[in-house]
């Protein structure tokens, strides 16, 4: 009966229109002092970060040539996007609390404010308070408040600190890999990155090492007119394996700010990487006014034989995401995978997916992604699968299903494979599908409200990349898939 | 429990069922029978409170309240369960996972705690021996790749977990072999008190060879056109619906 389906698909969008924003939960904001650099970007701004993290003259170098690229580089425009130019002189480019300046050497010389910050966001710095297993860089607008559990992890040879931090405690392997994975000029928001890059989290992992907790970092952009360009170099040495996540929030606010990062990650011969997002960047409001460009370069390399890099990514906020975390598979018997759950809803847009470039023999890939697209939202999964001619018997596995709610959003399924061995194996399937009536009103039937009953749905729609995610975070994530279904789905 | 009093319903400007008048009481076993489009599911749906129906007029008061006000969730905590002629399927989402969302959703309406993960898997599990399903029913997706005997069992797994007060069972028959008929039937009659009642759809007899009623109503044409004891589904069985279309007529 098309009528019923429509009657209760209607009820489902209107549900959608009116939750919105107002479940976004972490929308409130920090007043705090904070020292920052004059709006806008130009040479000067570029040398005035450099000198605030008292840089050596390397990496100003470095920084200048990302900026010399930026400028004449093209925005990217191939991606199923739309908005306005970007007023880049309307940004300030450094935002840092004014207590930072101090460096403060423990927890106890941190301002209060800013811890009080972080445990609102669910995320309490005292490591007594923590969840055991779990060690945090807390970075907040440019800098990082504090890094959690550093002795301990010290104990096994883990260096896991702000990349301000690496550059004075292991200049050389900084040097060595930043931008050895993603160069300054991979693309135009790279070159912006790597002209204006203030924190991010620095990890290496010694040969061996199966690094004894979860590693995680959490954004937070607090300050209006400000944008957030943090670097994150994740190095696991031969044989060495680590777990890492993050997670970001913004608040609420009715301009857009732009977060534009680099991360990259290097995995030596017989090393892991598991790197996992949960990405709750404020959305913007139900007619999109507001919310965070999240242009984001992602990109792993598995330089060592039988290597693995895995992403999970959990894509819920942001008012436009721009995203593919990708694996460069050169080792031999080398395997990437990528499993995404994008959410979008309102006017909310995504653009994401990943490349796979197989360049070592058997190599293999494994891409799963499920979109989940509702009220006028838009949403793409663009991704490459890249076989090299001498990357015998590699193999990938691609899966894309799209789900639809209400009829007003869109899912877009774009895939590139670029073949050129005989002997690889390259497999694509897709799916879209709506949230039927007949589940609705078989969950409901047996007393599971409306709202709950889509969530239910939605989550197990996610569960095979849900399931991905450490275990610490994956009840988490359930939760923020339910609450932006019911702010964004009904 | 139930009592429907000259109940018209229409689907898109067609009425479908013309007055239908039905009184069941705790304790009573109701079987509704009847040829194919007379209206059967549509009450089945009326009672659930599905979307699509529009009800022209009479009433349908469960437990003194007018059920038709009430969102089907609402119904459902308040006892009222439909097993549906096609179970729905949910991929991804585990049975254990939805008969604890249930229960508790149920739970919450009615002011009680929740059960927590030890008690519900303590009685999930004592409901499964009991009618005699294996344990890995419960691990599987909602109804995903069962077979259709798997789908009905799991609808009286679910009936017995949520322990209604008024059962529908619409063509829960349909489909199955005699066998899995038969262990249907068991399920539903273990279930059966003298506090709660179910309404039986069937097309055919065999059902209630299984599930004795203690009343049986033939419905044709939108109305409920003879009543009777369970004898009547024998002489239904013997001489067919035909009587009733030239009755209608």
């Amino acid at each position: 009966m098309p009528d019923e389906t429509s009657t209760a698909m209607a009820e489902t969008v209107e549900q959608v229109r009116e939750l919105t924003d107002a479940k976004y939960k972490h929308g409130w904001s920090t007043d705090i002092e904070m020292d920052m650099a004059p709006k806008g970007l130009s040479e000067d701004i570029v040398r005035f970060i450099s000198a605030k993290k008292d840089e050596p003259a390397w990496l100003l170098e470095w920084r200048l040539k990302g900026y010399a690229r930026w400028l004449e580089m093209p925005e990217p425009e191939w991606a199923k996007v739309t908005l306005p130019p970007i007023d880049y002189q309307a940004v300030h480019y450094y935002a840092a609390p004014k207590s930072m300046a101090d460096k403060p050497q423990s927890l106890d010389e941190v301002d209060p404010e800013l811890l009080r910050t972080y445990e609102k966001l669910g995320i309490p710095l005292r490591e007594q308070e923590m969840l055991a297993g779990v060690a945090v860089d807390a970075v907040f607008d440019s800098v990082s408040i504090a890094t959690t559990f550093k002795a301990k992890l010290e104990e096994v040879g883990v260096i896991f600190c702000p990349i301000s931090e690496a550059l004075e405690r292991c200049p050389d392997l900084v040097r060595k890999y930043l931008g050895s994975v993603v160069p300054q000029a991979d693309n135009k928001h790279a070159c912006l990155n790597s002209a204006v890059f203030t924190d991010g989290s620095f990890v290496y992992i010694p040969p061996g090492v199966r690094c004894p907790m979860e590693l995680s970092t959490y954004f937070r952009i607090n300050q209006e007119n400000t944008g957030q360009f943090e670097r994150t170099l994740i190095i696991a040495d031969k044989g060495s394996y680590v777990s890492y996540l993050e997670g970001c929030t913004a608040p609420q606010r009715d301009e857009n700010q732009l977060h534009a990062a680099v991360v990259e990650l290097i995995a030596l011969d017989d090393a892991e990487i598991k790197y996992s997002t949960v990405q709750n960047w404020y959305p913007g409001d139900e007619n999109g006014k507001g919310g965070i460009y999240n242009f984001v370069t992602k990109r792993g390399a598995c330089r060592g034989r039988n290597s693995k890099i895995s992403w999970t990514q959990v894509e819920t906020g942001s008012a436009i995401t721009w995203k593919y975390p990708s694996c460069i598979l050169q080792g031999d018997n080398s395997v990437g995978e990528f499993y995404s759950i994008a959410i979008t809803n309102n006017m909310q847009q995504a653009d994401t997916g990943t490349k796979m470039i197989h360049l070592g023999r058997n190599t293999k890939s494994r891409i799963i992604s499920k979109g989940i697209s509702a009220g006028r939202s838009d949403q793409t999964y663009r991704g490459l699968v890249k076989i090299s001619a001498k990357a015998e018997d590699a193999r990938n596995y691609t899966q894309c299903d799209s789900l639809l709610i209400g009829d007003r959003c869109g899912a877009h399924t774009v895939p590139y494979i670029e073949n050129r061995n005989k002997t690889a194996t390259v497999e694509h399937e897709a799916t879209a599908s709506t949230i039927s009536e007949d589940q609705l009103f078989y969950l409901r039937q047996r007393g599971i409200p409306q709202e709950e009953a889509v969530a239910l749905v939605v989550n197990g729609f996610c569960r095979e990349v849900l399931q991905q995610l450490p275990m610490e975070f994956a009840v988490e994530a359930q939760k923020l898939v339910g609450i932006s279904l019911e702010g964004s789905v009904g | 429990m139930l009592e429907i009093h000259d109940l018209h319903v229409s689907v898109d400007g067609t009425e479908i069922l013309k007055g239908i008048n039905l009184v069941v009481n705790a304790g009573e076993v109701h079987a509704i029978m009847g040829p194919n489009g007379s209206g059967k599911s549509t009450l089945a749906h009326i009672i659930a409170g599905r979307d699509g129906y529009e009800v022209t007029g009479g009433r349908v008061v469960y437990k003194g309240e007018d059920l038709t006000a009430l969102e089907p969730e609402d119904r459902a905590a308040k006892g009222v369960f439909l097993a549906f002629q096609y179970p729905v399927e949910i991929p991804g989402v585990a049975n254990t996972t939805f008969l604890k969302e249930a229960i508790n959703a149920q739970r919450r309406f009615n002011g009680k705690d929740e059960l927590d993960a030890m008690a519900f898997m303590k009685m999930l599990r004592a409901k499964t021996k009991e009618l005699g399903m294996s344990d890995d029913m419960l691990k599987r997706a909602v109804n995903v790749g069962f077979s259709g005997g798997e789908k009905k069992r799991n609808e009286v797994l679910q009936m017995a977990v949520l322990e209604p007060s008024l059962a529908v069972l619409d063509e829960t028959d349909s489909g199955l072999d005699i066998d899995a008929l038969k262990i249907v039937a068991d399920g539903v009659n273990s279930l059966r008190r003298p506090d709660n009642a179910a309404i039986v759809i069937t097309h055919y007899q065999r059902l209630l060879d299984h599930i004795v009623p203690d009343h049986v109503h033939v419905l044709a044409h939108g109305r409920i056109q003879r009543s009777g004891g369970k004898e009547l589904a024998l002489e239904l069985e013997a001489k067919g619906y035909a009587q009733f279309a030239e009755e209608a007529a």
